[in-house]
C-alpha cells in the first residue's frame, strides 16, 4: 500500500522534474520577452535525439550530449535572431502562431533528418535499480533529480551573482530602463533563448532514457511545460519548479490511482482550477494594469 | 452607383456570393468538390471564431473542442438514438452554447496567456473524453456518421438531386447548401459586429479597463462572444460530420484548435474575407505540398512561421493595404 504510493510518488518526481525544467525554459523566455515560446519541447527533442545522431556516428555519449546542448542553443538562438526578433511588434497571438509554426519547422526538419523512429538513449551510469521502502527507483531518476537541482541552483547563482544574470533579470523588469543603463537587450535576448535552450535540452537528453525519443515528443512536453508555468504563475522561477513538481506528481498519482487514460484530462483541470481561483497561478505577482 | 456599392458595409458578401456561386461552374472532378466544401464548412468555423479573437481581441487555444463537440453530439445522437439530423444539430448548439457559458465566465477573467492556456485545457478536456468514452465514441477510431436528412429528405455526397430543373450530384449539392450557410455566416456575423455589441468588443480590444470606466459590462460581452463563436463552431462542426459521414477525435484535438486560430491570424484578423481567405490559403496548402513529400511538414512550419513575419497583419490586409497603395497613386494620389 504505501509502497506502492511511494512509487507513484518517485515516477511523478521525476517527471515532474522534467516538466520543471521545461517550465524554467517557458519561465526564462517569458521574463526577458514576455513570449511564450511553443517550441521549447522541440529543445528536449534536439537534446534526446541530437545524442542518439552524435553516438551515432561514434562520438562518446558524454561528448555527443555536450554537442547536441550546443546544438540546441544554437536552434534556440537561431530562433531568436530570426523568427522572433524581426516580429517585435506583433501581437500575442502572431507571436504564438510565429513559434508553433517554428516547432512545426524544426520537428519537420528533425524528421527529415534524423527519422521517424523511436530511439532509446542509454542510462547514464548502468541500469542497476534502487530498492527504497518497497519500490523501485530507477536510477536514471537520480540523475534526472540532481541534475535538475544542479540547474535551479545554478540558475538562482547566475540571476542573483553574475553580471549578465542580472542584466536579464533588468531587462525583463524594464527594458528602456537596461538600455539607459547600458544594458544591451538584443543581447541579452539572445542570451535568454541560448539558456532556455540549453535547459530544455538537458532535460531531454536527461530523461530520454526513461521516457524515449523521437522527433515528434516536444509538442505535448511544450504544453506540459506550460501547464507547469502557468499554475506556478508566469514569470515565477519559484512557480515553475513547483508547478512541474506537482503537475507530475499529480500526473502519476491520477495514472496509478484513478485512470492512465484520463491523467492528462486531470492535469488540465487542475490548471483551470487553480486559475479559477488564483488568475496569476500559485506564485504569480500581482500586477497593475495601465490604461 | 459604383460609390454606392463600395460604401455599403455587406458589399463583399455580394463579391464572396459571386466567387463561391461560380466556382462549381468551373469545377468537375469530386475530388474539388469534397475539398471545397471543407473549406467553406471550415471558414464559416473561423468567422465565429474571429469575433472572439479578431474583434473582442480574446484568445481561444480550443476552439475545436467546441467543434468536435458539436461534431459528436450530432453523430452520437443521430446514430445511437435516431434522433432527426437537426435537431440534434440544434440541441448539440445549445448544449455547447451552455457549456461555453459556464466555463467562459471565470475563463474570460484571465488575460493574455493565462487565457490561451484555460482555453487549451477546456479542449484538451473535451477531446480527452471524446478520446476515451469509447463505447459512444468509437475512441481513436472514429465513427460513422448517418447522412443529414430534413422530413424524409436526404442529403447525401452520393445522391443525385434536381432542382430547377437540373440534375444535380450530391457533392454539388452539398457544396451549394455548405457555400449558403459560409454566406449565412459571414451576415450574422456582420450583423453582430455592427450591433451595440460589436461596438462593446471593439471597446474591449481596445482597451479593457477603459470599456469598463465607460460603463461596459465587459464580462458579459465577453462570455456572450465566447458563446456565439463556441455556437458557431458546433453547428459547423455537426454539419461537417453529416457530410464527411467520418469523423475521428482529431477533429477536437489541440492541433486542430491551432488550425482554427491559424486561419484567423494568417488571412486577417477582424476581416470575413480575410479569415476566409486564410481557411482556403490553410486547406490548400497541404495539397500543394504533397509533392514534397517528407519535406511537407518543414515546409509548412516555415511558411507559417515565414507570413506571420512578414506580414504580421495577414495576407488579406496586407494585399487590400498594397492594392489601395496603388490605386491611390494611379489616380494622382486620392485615396
Amino acid at each position: 500500500m504505501f509502497s506502492e504510493f511511494l512509487q507513484y510518488l518517485f515516477t511523478g518526481i521525476t517527471i515532474g522534474a522534467t516538466y520543471a525544467l521545461v517550465a524554467l525554459g517557458f519561465t526564462i523566455i517569458y521574463n526577458a520577452s514576455h513570449v511564450i515560446n511553443f517550441a521549447q519541447g522541440e529543445f528536449l527533442m534536439i537534446g534526446g535525439m541530437g545524442t542518439v545522431a552524435f553516438m551515432g556516428l561514434g562520438i562518446p555519449m558524454f561528448f555527443a550530449i555536450i554537442l547536441a546542448v550546443l546544438l540546441a542553443c544554437l536552434v534556440g538562438i537561431a530562433l531568436q535572431r530570426l523568427a522572433i526578433a524581426p516580429a517585435k511588434n506583433a501581437d500575442v497571438v502572431t507571436l504564438i502562431i510565429i513559434t508553433i509554426g517554428a516547432s512545426i519547422f524544426i520537428r519537420g526538419i528533425a524528421q527529415v533528418v534524423w527519422g521517424k523512429d523511436y530511439h532509446v538513449v542509454p542510462p547514464f551510469s548502468g541500469d542497476e535499480p534502487i530498492r527504497l521502502g518497497g519500490a523501485v527507483l530507477n536510477s536514471q531518476s537520480l540523475w534526472v533529480l540532481g541534475i535538475g537541482a544542479v540547474l535551479v541552483i545554478a540558475l538562482i547563482l547566475f540571476f542573483t551573482r553574475t553580471l549578465i544574470g542580472r542584466a536579464i533579470l533588468g531587462t525583463s523588469m524594464n527594458k528602456l530602463a537596461a538600455q539607459l543603463v547600458g544594458v544591451k537587450t538584443q543581447m541579452v535576448l539572445m542570451l535568454a533563448f541560448g539558456l532556455s535552450a540549453l535547459l530544455g535540452s538537458v532535460a531531454g537528453v536527461t530523461v530520454a532514457p526513461i521516457t524515449f525519443t523521437a522527433y515528434d515528443i516536444g509538442i505535448l512536453l511544450a504544453l506540459k511545460g506550460f501547464v507547469a508555468a502557468a499554475m506556478g504563475g508566469l514569470g515565477s522561477g519559484l512557480g515553475a519548479v513547483v508547478g512541474g513538481i506537482l503537475l507530475g506528481v499529480v500526473e502519476a498519482m491520477t495514472a496509478g490511482y484513478i485512470s492512465s487514460e484520463y491523467k492528462d484530462a486531470v492535469a488540465f483541470s487542475m490548471i483551470l482550477l487553480v486559475l479559477f481561483f488564483m488568475p496569476r497561478g500559485l506564485f504569480g505577482g500581482r500586477t497593475v494594469e495601465r490604461v | 452607383m459604383f460609390d454606392r456599392f463600395l460604401e455599403w458595409r455587406m458589399n463583399y458578401v455580394l463579391v464572396l456570393a459571386i466567387i463561391v456561386f461560380v466556382i462549381p461552374l468551373l469545377m468537375e472532378n469530386p475530388f474539388y468538390f469534397d475539398l471545397a466544401t471543407q473549406i467553406l464548412i471550415i471558414a464559416a468555423t473561423v468567422v465565429g471564431l474571429n469575433l472572439l479573437v479578431g474583434y473582442a481581441g480574446q484568445i481561444s487555444l480550443g476552439h475545436a473542442g467546441f467543434y468536435g463537440m458539436g461534431a459528436y453530439f450530432s453523430a452520437v445522437a443521430t446514430s445511437a438514438y435516431n434522433w432527426p439530423p437537426l435537431l440534434a444539430l440544434i440541441v448539440a448548439a445549445a448544449v455547447v452554447g451552455l457549456v461555453a457559458w459556464v466555463v467562459g465566465r471565470p475563463i474570460l477573467k484571465l488575460k493574455g496567456h493565462y487565457l490561451s492556456m484555460a482555453t487549451l485545457a477546456v479542449g484538451f478536456i473535451i477531446a480527452i473524453i471524446i478520446n476515451n468514452e469509447s463505447q459512444l465514441t468509437g475512441g481513436p477510431d472514429g465513427m460513422v456518421v448517418p447522412p443529414f436528412s430534413l422530413f424524409g429528405w436526404e442529403l447525401s455526397t452520393f445522391g443525385l438531386y434536381s432542382l430547377l430543373g437540373l440534375e444535380i450530384p450530391g457533392h454539388v449539392a452539398w457544396y451549394l447548401v455548405a457555400g449558403v450557410l459560409l454566406l449565412v455566416a459571414v451576415i450574422i456575423a456582420q450583423n453582430l459586429i455592427d450591433s451595440p455589441l460589436g461596438r462593446a468588443l471593439r471597446s474591449i480590444h481596445g482597451s479593457e479597463i477603459a470599456a469598463r470606466t465607460v460603463g461596459v459590462d465587459t464580462a458579459r460581452y465577453k462570455s456572450m462572444v465566447f458563446v456565439i463563436s463556441a455556437v458557431y463552431a458546433s453547428i459547423m462542426g455537426s454539419v461537417f460530420a453529416h457530410f464527411t459521414g467520418f469523423i475521428t477525435p482529431a477533429i477536437a484535438g489541440f492541433d486542430y484548435s491551432i488550425v482554427l486560430i491559424t486561419m484567423v491570424v494568417l488571412g486577417g484578423m477582424a476581416s470575413p474575407m480575410g479569415v476566409i481567405l486564410g481557411a482556403v490559403v490553410l486547406k490548400l496548402l497541404p495539397q500543394f505540398l504533397a509533392g514534397f513529400q517528407e519535406y511537407e511538414t518543414a515546409i509548412f512550419g516555415f511558411i507559417l512561421m515565414a507570413t506571420m513575419i512578414f506580414m504580421p497583419k495577414g495576407f488579406y490586409p496586407t494585399a487590400m493595404n498594397a492594392i489601395r497603395n496603388k490605386l491611390g497613386k494611379s489616380s494622382g494620389g486620392k485615396a
